[in-house]
């Protein structure tokens, strides 16, 4: 394994962080080399015995000093808050147009699934120059998607999405691993990161053997599990009509608006006493065991695409 | 130190027995409810588990030398690491400096003749023996491998091991930390010699008054994030159970209300020490006194809003990260006036290098380089890079190791005269603290530069890029471990074989110092009276001869 | 005069700084133990934000009756508390012992009330785990949080009934002039755990019926 796996600087915000890191370095040598120095040398010149001078200092230049280490280092401390939280917000307004990769976790192990419907085990590969969004969730206990080139980490928790955004600039294996400790195997719950051009991607995609994307997965399940029997435009249960709904505000029955976002969906699906829509009889059940975090990734895949054509490959559904 | 003059003849009368003369037997120490024999069985029992934790960790750095591991499996990793940080921080680092030196010297230093409460005193001794003694009953069936951090829904549902028996330890152990604080805030607030008022208290008085109020407000917290936990580990209550609408990070957001306060627990009382011992020994008045009151204030109470820094990459929200983020800085603030104050205190003063020095030394330089490792992972962006690697490891043992456990051996070296009444070998005890300086940053300075580099904490196999940085700091631990057996001998050896000490053999100023050492059972022979304020050192050597009776210009008259 | 100088305990030099020590010792106890509840208070309020409808759905199964007696007897058991130290500070021993006798009846009364709720509850299983009767699932966080609730206010409450009982059994032996003495310290402490109950019975009681 080679070190530059983890310290190639694989994206324009990697490098952010890097210069940001070299930047507290600096100010940190700075203040430690000053501290250092100082104390040395008091050390020296005035260790018990010697013969600098004692007298005291008037207490109208103390305070003065006092006061102005403190305002020098609240001062210091803005600067460095701005600097790092602005990184931060640059990094929060990552454009929309995403490639959009579902990640489950579980006791040991990363299953990945593409928008197109390829799936793999302990390894992402990802176009380059392209925005990829992890949208994450875990089977079992938190673990953590860490990306070292990226300087990306963020925790994975059961029965709820986060996400992960980024866009590499440099093509190659980097590694992948697991940061939240779960469990035995925690320190090998590691894959690689493949960050190819986006014409290899395609290529890459297209030559994986599972035939249907996610959505269309999606629409067979939302079949075989019935939601179609009461959520298709001609049934005679008065449900609510899914079209169009995935980034909508949706009214509740206890008063709160939403936005339907896929947390919504999930949340719909496995709890759906969480959030009743306003207008409609609460009779949408439970399916909190009888779909897997993978299958409902894949219905509200489905649903999505009854909004949006995003998710590349996905067949226009009739609005 | 034989060699160091003092300005007064070390005269002493030997009238009063001292505390360690009332009773031999077992019983006059285990229902003692002496402040002074509580605070040396506290000694005993911390010291041990020092040591239990030290071993413990020593096994994790052996096993961590080779990248694939070679005696342990992983989840004897697991367990190693979790049961080390369990140890140290609850039954070593929490306790250490205000149950011992806090509740020795703290009522001297103020002039009173017992804590506020002595019997509740020796129940919080008691209520940390039955902490202790679960866990180590842990340690013995098995172990607990959820980390010290004990994250559900790990410890809640997936956990093999005793996280029950480890989260009641933990839980008991609290309530003496409770215990304690209530004692130490009532007993500065009514107790104070005449004359003693709140800005004549010595600067270590102040942290133990602090360090108790955080003590106080947080500790309840922890115990109830464990009683959770348990109740949904034991009776399946489902509690943080994401599954039907639970949720984990409800855990942790109390988990860290305690715990970033409690990282103050361990901070405070070692500012204390070292504000002493620097005033001692470089024989002046501590710089800026009433903006070190104040900083201690200020990160006792900012330090209760800054808990979410430990949960940037959890699923917060972006925004709460920045405000934490915010509040993070600002509570570096203070810190970062007291190492500039105990710096302007060498100033024009008289400087000795003897032990407590060295140790105080040591401790302003690696807190000073841990803290400021505090603002990197105080940064949203770094931190999301370099949490939970071992960046952060290298950051808290900077703090906890290299400061708190520094001003504890600093402490330890400064009091040992007046607690024992026997000089230690000073040449040895400068040896231990150098070697301990440099052991410890061989320990834990590679632990940055792999941390940065992407080494993740908590990981028993590691890619072995990595190798060359773990093997020095293994080597350094190794270091470490001398150093910290050192004082074990010279120390345990002054106790048959030392020179007596003499009340004030630093000729320091504290109302603790003028009394004889060791102290008589109630502490002063004539009630103290305080007349001025603390550190008056620019005047010692001003030294009066009374009914024939040496009394340095102190803080106050005890004659 | 030597009950005087019996109440006097070691550090303090006297009875009206031992009286002040010790009621400003339980004020600080009382902080800790406010943060103690509030812990538990802060996850009963998310959790209801979180879960309105099976908050009110589980709420709706508590007995409400149990819940209002228990109420009236703490707050009556307050008074006489309340009465008890004023009697105690004028140094009447008769009155002291009967209320303090009365307070304690009502608190054992709280507890009997309370074990009958319990046996309740059990009886309709709403003990969250397998077989427990309400859905949605969220239902089981409101009695997950119900009886860690109930359970440590019960104990604080059991805590409270033997420290009376013991301040009783002083009382009983010789008048202890109350300036020392650990009644005022002790009825902090039940005013506080009265507190927390009339915290508790709205959240409890009437959480599942506005
Ligand atoms: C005694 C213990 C102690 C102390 C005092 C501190 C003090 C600080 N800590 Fe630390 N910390 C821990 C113990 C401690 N910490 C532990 C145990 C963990 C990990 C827990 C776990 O996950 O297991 C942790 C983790 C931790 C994290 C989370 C890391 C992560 O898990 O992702 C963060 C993030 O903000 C942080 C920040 C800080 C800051 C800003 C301070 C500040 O208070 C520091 C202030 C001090 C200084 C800044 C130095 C002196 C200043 C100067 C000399 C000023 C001059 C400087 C300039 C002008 C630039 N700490
Ligand atoms: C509060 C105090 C404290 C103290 C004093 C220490 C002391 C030390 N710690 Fe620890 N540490 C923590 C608190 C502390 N630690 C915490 C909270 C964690 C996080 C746990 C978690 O992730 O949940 C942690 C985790 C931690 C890790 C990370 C494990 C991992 O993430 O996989 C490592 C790795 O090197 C480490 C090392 C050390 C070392 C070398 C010392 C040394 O300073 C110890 C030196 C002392 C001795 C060695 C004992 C004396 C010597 C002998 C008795 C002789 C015999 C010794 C040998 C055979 C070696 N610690
Ligand atoms: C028994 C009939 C029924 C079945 C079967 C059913 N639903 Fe529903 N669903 C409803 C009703 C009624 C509502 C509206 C009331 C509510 O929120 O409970 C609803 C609401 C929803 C919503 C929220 C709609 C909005 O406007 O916010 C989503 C999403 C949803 N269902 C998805 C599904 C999926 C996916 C399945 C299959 C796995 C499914 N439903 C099966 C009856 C049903
Ligand atoms: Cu998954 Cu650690
Ligand atoms: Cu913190």
């Amino acid at each position: 394994m080679k070190l530059a796996e983890f310290t190639t600087a694989a994206s324009d915000y990697a490098s952010h962080v890097d210069t940001l890191f070299a930047l507290l370095s600096i100010i940190s040598g700075a203040v430690v080399a000053l501290v250092t120095a100082l104390i040395v040398i008091f050390l020296i010149r005035y260790h018990r015995g010697s013969r600098a001078p004692r007298g005291e200092t008037p207490e109208r230049v103390d305070r003065e000093i006092e006061i102005g280490w403190t305002v020098a280092t609240f001062f210091t401390f803005l600067f460095l808050f701005w600097w790092a939280a602005s990184d931060q917000l640059t990094a929060l307004a990552l454009p929309k147009d995403e490639l959009e990769v579902h990640v489950v976790a579980k006791q040991w192990m990363w299953r990945i699934q593409h928008p197109s419907g390829v799936r793999e085990i302990n390894e992402l590969h990802v176009p380059a120059h392209s925005n990829v969004r992890l949208v994450m969730t875990s089977q079992d206990v938190i673990h953590d998607l860490y990306l070292p080139t990226m300087r990306l980490k963020q925790d994975v928790l059961p029965d709820r999405y986060t996400y992960l955004s980024f866009n590499a600039t440099k093509t190659g294996i980097f590694h992948l691993t697991c940061a939240e400790f779960c469990g035995t195997d925690h320190s090998v719950m590691a894959g690689r990161l493949v960050v190819v051009t986006p014409e290899e991607y395609a290529r890459w995609t297209s030559a994986q053997p599972e035939g249907d994307d996610l959505a269309h997965q999606g629409e067979k399940l939302f079949r075989s599990l019935g939601c179609s029997g009461c959520h298709a435009p001609g049934s005679t249960v008065h449900a609510p009509d899914l079209h169009g709904l995935y980034g909508a505000a949706v009214q509740l029955a206890d008063g709160r608006t939403v936005t339907a976002d896929e947390a919504y969906l999930r949340d719909c699906i496995l709890l759906p006493d969480k959030n009743r829509v306003a207008g409609f009889p609460p009779l949408m059940p439970n399916f909190s065991g009888s779909v897997t975090p993978g299958q409902v990734v894949q219905l509200v895949a489905y649903i999505k695409s009854l909004t949006t054509q995003s998710t590349g490959t996905t067949q226009g559904v009739a609005r | 130190m034989s060699e160091m003059t003092l300005p007064f003849a070390p005269a002493r009368e030997t009238a009063a027995t001292s505390y360690l003369g009332e009773g031999h037997t077992l019983t006059s120490w285990l229902l003692t409810t002496d402040h002074k024999r509580i605070a040396i069985l506290y000694a005993l029992s911390i010291t041990v588990f020092f040591f239990i934790g030290g071993i413990v960790v020593g096994l994790v750095r052996l096993e961590l030398i080779s990248p694939t591991g070679w005696f342990m499996t992983s989840d004897e990793y697991n367990r190693a690491f979790s049961i080390h940080g369990i140890v140290m921080v609850w039954f070593f680092l929490v306790p250490s400096i205000p149950a011992t030196m806090g509740n020795f010297i703290l009522p001297m230093m103020i002039g009173a003749p017992d804590v506020a409460f002595p019997r509740l005193n020796l129940l919080s001794w008691y209520l940390y023996v039955i902490g202790a003694a679960f866990t180590v009953y842990v340690l013995l069936s098995g172990g607990v491998d959820t980390g010290w951090t004990f994250y559900p829904p790990f410890s809640t549902g997936y956990s093999n091991s005793n996280v029950i028996p480890a989260a009641v330890g933990v839980f008991v152990v609290g309530f003496s930390s409770i215990a304690t604080g209530v004692n130490f805030l009532a007993t500065v607030h009514m107790l104070r010699a005449p004359g003693m008022t709140w800005f004549r208290l010595p600067l270590f008085a102040w942290s133990m008054y602090t360090v108790s109020m955080v003590m106080v407000l947080a500790t309840p917290v922890l115990a109830m994030s464990l009683l959770l936990i348990s109740a949904e580990r034991f009776f399946g209550f489902p509690i943080f159970d994401a599954t039907i609408g639970g949720d984990p990070l409800l855990f942790q957001h109390i988990f860290w209300f305690y715990s970033h306060p409690a990282v103050y627990i361990m901070i405070l009382p070692a500012m204390g020490v070292v504000s002493e011992v620097f005033a001692c020994f470089a024989r002046r008045r501590v710089f800026g006194y009433s903006f070190m009151v104040f900083a201690l204030l200020v990160i006792a109470v900012v330090g209760f809003m800054v808990w979410g820094h430990h949960m940037f990459v959890a699923g917060q929200s972006p925004f709460a990260n920045l405000v934490f983020s915010f509040l993070s800085f600002m509570v570096a603030v203070p810190s970062a006036i007291k190492v500039f104050n105990w710096t302007a205190t060498l100033y024009r003063g008289q400087i000795g290098l003897e032990a407590p020095m060295l140790y105080a030394l040591g401790f302003v330089g690696l807190f000073t380089i841990g803290g400021l490792t505090g603002l990197f992972l105080a940064s949203v962006p770094i931190d999301i890079a370099a949490t939970d690697s071992y960046f952060v490891v290298a950051h808290f043992h900077f703090i906890m190791v290299g400061g708190s456990v520094s001003a504890f051996m600093a402490g330890i070296h400064y009091w040992w005269p007046k607690v024992t009444g026997r000089l230690y070998n000073e040449f040895a005890a400068q040896c231990a603290a150098i070697t301990m300086f440099i052991g410890f940053n061989l320990t834990f300075m590679p632990q940055f530069v792999m941390g940065w580099l992407g080494m993740p904490r908590r990981y028993h196999l590691y890619p072995d890029v990595f190798q060359i940085w773990h093997v020095l700091s293994s080597g350094g631990a190794a270091v470490l471990a001398v150093a910290y057996l050192l004082p074990l001998g010279y120390l345990g050896w002054s106790l048959i074989g030392g020179q007596r000490a003499g009340d004030n053999p630093w000729a320091a100023t504290g109302l603790e110092w003028q009394t004889p050492s060791p102290p008589p059972r109630q502490n002063f022979l004539h009630p103290p009276r305080v007349t001025s304020e603390p550190y008056a050192y620019h005047e010692f050597g001003r030294a009066r001869e009374q009914d024939g009776e040496t009394s340095i210009s102190g803080q106050g008259d005890v004659s | 005069m030597t009950d005087l100088a019996r109440a006097l305990q070691e550090p303090w030099p006297d009875l009206r700084m031992q009286r002040e020590g010790v009621s400003l010792g339980m004020w600080f106890f009382l902080a800790s133990e406010v943060l103690f509840f509030a812990a538990l208070f802060c996850s009963y309020a998310i959790y209801r934000s979180y879960n309105p409808e099976a908050f009110r759905i589980a709420g709706a199964h508590t007995k409400v009756i149990y819940g209002s007696i228990n109420t009236v007897l703490l707050l009556t058991s307050s008074l006489t508390m309340t009465v008890a130290l004023r009697a105690a500070t004028a140094q009447l021993r008769r009155v002291t012992l009967i209320c303090l006798g009365i307070t304690v009846a009502l608190g054992l009364a709280f507890l009997i009330t309370k074990g009958l709720e319990y046996h309740d509850d059990i009886e309709e299983h709403l003990v969250p785990g397998t077989g427990f009767p309400l859905s949605p699932p969220a239902t089981q966080i409101f009695w997950g949080l119900y009886w860690i609730m109930t359970g440590i206010h019960a104990i604080h409450l059991s805590a409270g009934v033997v420290v009376v009982i013991a301040v009783m059994i002083i009382f009983g032996r010789r008048i202890i002039p109350v300036q020392g003495s650990t009644m005022e310290g002790v009825a902090i402490y039940w005013h506080f755990v009265d507190s927390v109950w009339i915290f508790l019975y709205p959240l409890i009681y009437l959480a599942g019926r506005a």
